[in-house]
């Protein structure tokens, strides 16, 4: 198996470091909804601007997430390039005008509203990179529970991603191994087969791989059941950190940035920013 | 809402590792740009044993873990993954897999997971699409359209392999002796 | 005496998945501050009784109970999971299920935590407990970064938080090399005279748990208690061979030599043996009958060559530097040294699951760089530590017949191979059960026939009989034995001293990637030095020859063997 390029934590002391988890969410999910709710021209490049300036404090290097960025790209480039084919007028229908720019063949021509179109469509995405990128970079996954908890969500849901946290190691090592294991005994994933065997083959993996797992469920719900856990309403945790001036100065900008940003969106009736007309 | 066992969150958490694990391995398939997931044959496979509550947070989880360590969230695809996790939950729970694995369960099973991937694919992501990212209508629609055939067919075969499978590992009441 | 902290009386229990109980009559008395060894073959019932008392049974597995049960003065069925918790610290054989935190702190506190403790209480608690159990210089490490023992250590912490009356211990030596089994054991001790809990030790390898004192000893055979008597009783009887469970070694040199077990002798340790010079004499005639070691000088044939080889997961990790050496035709050798030595590594790199950054590999003089994972399994054989990870059938026979499908054997043919290599590791009897009716013991001789049924020229097994009580080591190891007398090369990774010294005669010696040493067996047990690099663990026989003032404790070690050798060959 090729080495599965993942972001993980990355320790480092900075100033996106020292913030909590919780704020750390709370800015994650306020940022995406900001920029999901928008396609304002202006606020995404104020956002995109933003979240440049955040990455610089964070002391993360882009060479750290290299392969992610790369992965990020390739996923824009599929993406545009799709909508592109299928709806090479999508801009002229939203712009309600049309510059034509160059005329390629059929139905493919270049307007100067499809480019426009596709330059926020990707800021769109593009400003949230970063910020979802240090999110998991810059946040001790041993917070994440424990920051769920503390904006709401039960802690039996946290302790779940906890858990998932835990053994996505555990479990990458093992379906690794039995891959291997039935190689060695005629069962092969490479491309050589057909569809259909390559599919059948996949349970000669799978199959182990589910066993073992819902054997390890029993062990660990065991073990987590002979130490208490569900026994009161709430639980505390070791990790949480208590929220400081910081972490309320952050708070306190991300709403004001989604504030802005739903005001300007929606005080003209229209998602969109139109230099067109 | 009934509180989660700890089963049932145990079963979340490693549900969603495994999601996340099987995510990341892409099957390459002829189709660019259209790998074969098995994710949602283990996701649909625990909803059935686990419910629809654990369902959901096993796609929801495990699909945010997979985007947000590779290329930030894309929040539509997370939703219809919970989403289908949720239906097959719900359609299968009358269900009791434990006691063995026919002919009906194999068809009801098929049934829900084939109806939760069109549900998923074909209308809860574009529609999402639509709203959030302001996409053209034909590229989500040709989009879930693929991703629906691809995911019931491999939904359909590893899927339910795998749940006859765990039905014939299950020991029955009282029903093991030594044979000479 | 004062009251019992668990009393079972005339207590029976039955599975609701089985079809007879897996208990029955059973009366047992703990009380505080006991020390109390639980021993059986794997099947007896003994890791039942554990789930009796921690409270597993009946809100975890359910089933129908007979008879009287009180754990700290409350009966279970009127409890709950989390009361009995209180009471009972629990520690699982598998540590990695158990480590549930993503790092030692937090692991720790776990109970804390659910408890609803204030943090700063918590982190006071754990830090003293982490320190007691000497892992506190790694609260912030994450599980894949330490080792068994260590993990060990958490999971041990992990319950003491609760201040626990009773500490089980199920099958602590499982996953354990030699050495930290040895330092689990000192840790047990220290902890209960800290504490003052009972504690109970659920273990078939008794003379690894009997480095440290134990009060009782009760053995379990067939879900009932067969004998229930102090330490020293209990060993100077002879109830151990008889219900699958291996004395200490050098009890049984005693009895070679002559000597009668009784509790005059102070069997309960080697250390504490009370020998009269007579007695030492009667050893040391023993030693000298032996003959002239027979040396047979056989022609030797290369059937794998490794050269050099080096590998790394990670460019910056060397887990294997430099490795040389050569397996001959009909060989039986032990891989043996301390966990991530980097045998398994080998092992992969051998089966082409892994590329070595350098170095060859070489079956029968051809280098098989190019070959294929597939190719490579026609002629040697890989067998996992971890049975779960091989199965991928649900019914024993598939299972079984698996490899052979893709082969162009008739299914008659494939029928008699798959019942002939069903026969041979005893799994007969259940061909036409699901594999998960099993217990783990189990599997792995389904996992070793699945493997086995290819009749491969060479078979790498790791961990071979990691989880099995003596009986089924036995049967395990004498079939291998019977494959490598009809020619069959077999090599095992091992943590099993006994295993090494007893069936192969040559092993090699890893530590931190590097081959420190390629002898004889004996030899590396007798060898301080090389005993303490690779953290294994010296016989008793080393120190009863010691004792006896036997001047070279290899050969004694080799006598012992050659003589167990010669009396089975008799007995057959």
């Amino acid at each position: 198996m090729a080495k599965v390029a993942i972001l993980s934590y990355i320790n480092r002391k900075s100033l996106v470091h020292e913030l909590t988890g919780t704020t750390k969410l709370i800015f994650f999910i306020l940022w995406s909804v900001a920029s999901m709710v928008t396609y304002d021209t202006r606020i995404l490049i104020g956002m995109l601007f933003i979240s440049v300036l955040v990455f610089k404090a964070s002391r993360i290097r882009v060479r750290d997430i290299s392969v992610v960025l790369g992965l990020a790209a390739v996923f824009l480039v599929l993406n545009n390039f799709f909508v592109y084919l299928f709806a090479p007028e999508y801009g002229v229908e939203i712009y309600e005008s049309r510059d034509v720019l160059l005329q390629i063949a059929g139905p493919y021509t270049i307007t100067a509203q499809q480019l426009f179109y596709h330059f926020n469509m990707t800021i769109k995405v593009i400003c949230v990179v970063p910020v979802a990128l240090l999110f998991i970079a810059c946040t001790d996954p041993s917070e994440f529970a424990a920051s769920l908890a503390m904006i709401g969500v039960s802690y039996r849901v946290g302790y779940s991603v906890s858990l998932a946290l835990r053994y996505i190691p555990d479990v990458q090592r093992e379906y690794q191994n039995i891959s291997q294991a039935q190689q060695a005994r005629g069962i092969d994933l490479s491309s050589k087969d057909k569809l259909f065997t390559r599919l059948k083959n996949s349970v000669a993996i799978l199959l182990p791989l589910i066993m073992s797992s819902l054997n390890r469920i029993e062990t660990v719900s065991n073990a987590m059941e002979l130490r208490g856990f569900g026994k009161e309403k709430k639980r505390t945790w070791y990790v949480q950190r208590r929220l400081k001036r910081n972490d309320w100065l952050v708070i306190g900008f991300v709403v004001i940035v989604l504030v802005v940003d739903l005001v300007v969106t929606f005080w003209d009736g229209s998602r969109f920013f139109n230099p067109f007309l | 809402m009934k509180k989660l066992s700890v089963k049932s969150v145990v079963a979340i958490g490693i549900g969603a590792a495994l999601f996340f694990v099987l995510g990341k391995i892409a099957i390459p398939s002829p189709v660019p740009n259209t790998n074969i997931s098995l994710q949602y044959s283990v996701a649909a496979v625990f909803a059935t044993l686990f419910g629809p509550i654990a369902g959901l947070l096993i796609g929801f989880i495990g699909h945010t873990l997979i985007d947000a360590t590779s290329y930030g969230p894309w929040w539509s695809w997370i939703i219809a993954s919970a989403f289908f996790g949720l239906v097959v939950g719900f359609a299968t729970m009358k269900m009791h897999v434990e006691e063995g694995v026919g002919k009906k369960e194999v068809i009801f099973f098929n049934v829900a997971q084939a109806i939760a991937h069109v549900l998923s694919w074909g209308l809860v992501a574009p529609v999402l699409d639509i709203l959030i990212y302001k996409e053209p209508i034909e590229k989500l629609f040709a989009q879930g359209l693929m991703a629906s055939v691809s995911n019931i067919i491999t939904t359909g075969v590893v899927g339910t392999l795998l749940l006859l499978g765990y039905a014939k590992t299950v020991v029955k009441k009282g029903s093991l002796t030594k044979e000479d | 005496m004062a009251e019992p902290i668990i009393s079972f009386q005339d207590y029976g229990f039955q599975y609701t998945a089985q079809a007879k109980p897996t208990l029955h009559h059973i009366n047992l008395n703990i009380y505080p501050g006991e020390k109390v060894l639980i021993a059986g073959a794997s099947g007896s019932g003994k890791s039942t009784i554990g789930s009796c008392i921690n409270g597993l049974i009946p809100f975890a597995y359910p089933g129908e109970s007979t008879g009287k049960l009180t754990v700290g003065g409350k009966d279970p069925l009127k409890s709950s999971i989390f009361e009995l918790s209180h009471t009972v610290g629990t520690v699982l054989q598998d540590t990695d299920g158990q480590f549930i935190g993503l790092t030692v702190g937090e692991d720790i506190a776990f109970a804390l935590e659910n408890s609803c403790v204030a943090q700063n209480e918590m982190k006071r608690i754990v830090d003293e407990v982490a320190k007691l159990v000497d892992i506190d210089h790694h609260l912030q490490y994450a599980p894949h970064e330490l080792s068994g023992g260590q993990k060990q250590r958490v999971s041990l912490a992990g319950v003491m938080v609760d201040e626990v009356k009773v500490l089980l211990f199920d099958e602590p030596l499982a996953n354990l090399d030699p050495a930290a089994g040895r330092t689990t054991i000192e840790l047990i001790d220290m902890v209960q005279e800290r504490t003052g809990a009972a504690v109970i030790i659920i273990e078939h390898r008794l003379e690894d748990v009997l480095w440290r004192k134990v009060d009782r000893i009760v053995l379990m055979d067939e879900g009932k208690i067969v004998v229930d008597m102090p330490t020293k009783a209990f060993l100077s009887g002879n109830a151990l061979l008889e219900h699958g469970i291996r004395e200490p070694l050098y009890l049984t040199a005693l009895r070679y030599a002559g000597i009668p077990i009784t509790e005059e002798l102070e069997p309960q340790h080697v250390d504490s043996l009370r020998l009269t010079g007579q007695q030492i004499k009667m050893v040391q005639d023993w030693y000298h009958r032996s003959g002239a070691k027979q040396e047979i000088q056989e022609e030797k044939t290369e059937l794998l060559k490794v050269t050099d080889l080096c590998f790394g997961y990670t460019p910056e990790v060397k887990n294997l530097r430099n490795v040389s050496f050569t397996i001959h035709k009909g060989e039986m050798v032990s891989i043996v040294g301390r966990n991530g030595a980097g045998k398994s590594t080998l092992a992969k790199l051998i089966c082409g699951f892994e590329k070595p950054t350098s170095g060859s590999i070489y079956l029968e003089g051809r280098d098989i760089s190019d070959d294929t994972i597939k190719e490579r399994a026609q002629r040697i054989g890989y067998v996992m530590q971890n049975p779960n990870q091989m199965i991928s059938k649900p019914m024993i026979w598939d299972e079984v017949e698996m490899a052979l499908l893709s082969g162009d054997m008739t299914a008659e043919e494939r029928k008699e191979r798959v019942e002939e290599t069903l026969k041979i590791c005893g799994l007969y009897p259940f061909r036409k059960w699901p594999v998960s009716a099993l217990s783990f013991g189990q599997k792995k001789r389904v996992t070793i026939a699945g493997i086995l049924v290819q009749r491969p020229q060479m078979i790498i097994l790791d961990e071979p009989t990691a989880g099995q009580d003596y009986h089924h080591y036995t049967e395990i190891m004498e079939f291998l034995k019977t494959l490598n007398e009809q020619g069959f090369t077999i090599v095992m990774i091992t943590h099993d001293m006994h295993l090494m010294l007893e069936y192969t005669p040559r092993a090699i010696v890893f530590s931190e990637g590097e081959l420190l040493a390629d002898t004889t067996a004996a030899h590396v047990l007798n060898d301080p030095d090389l005993v303490k690099k690779a953290n294994l663990k010296e016989t008793s026989l080393y120190t009863l020859s010691m004792k006896c003032g036997i001047e070279n404790p290899q050969r004694f070690t080799e006598h012992f063997i050659e003589y167990e050798k010669e009396k089975e060959h008799q007995a057959k």
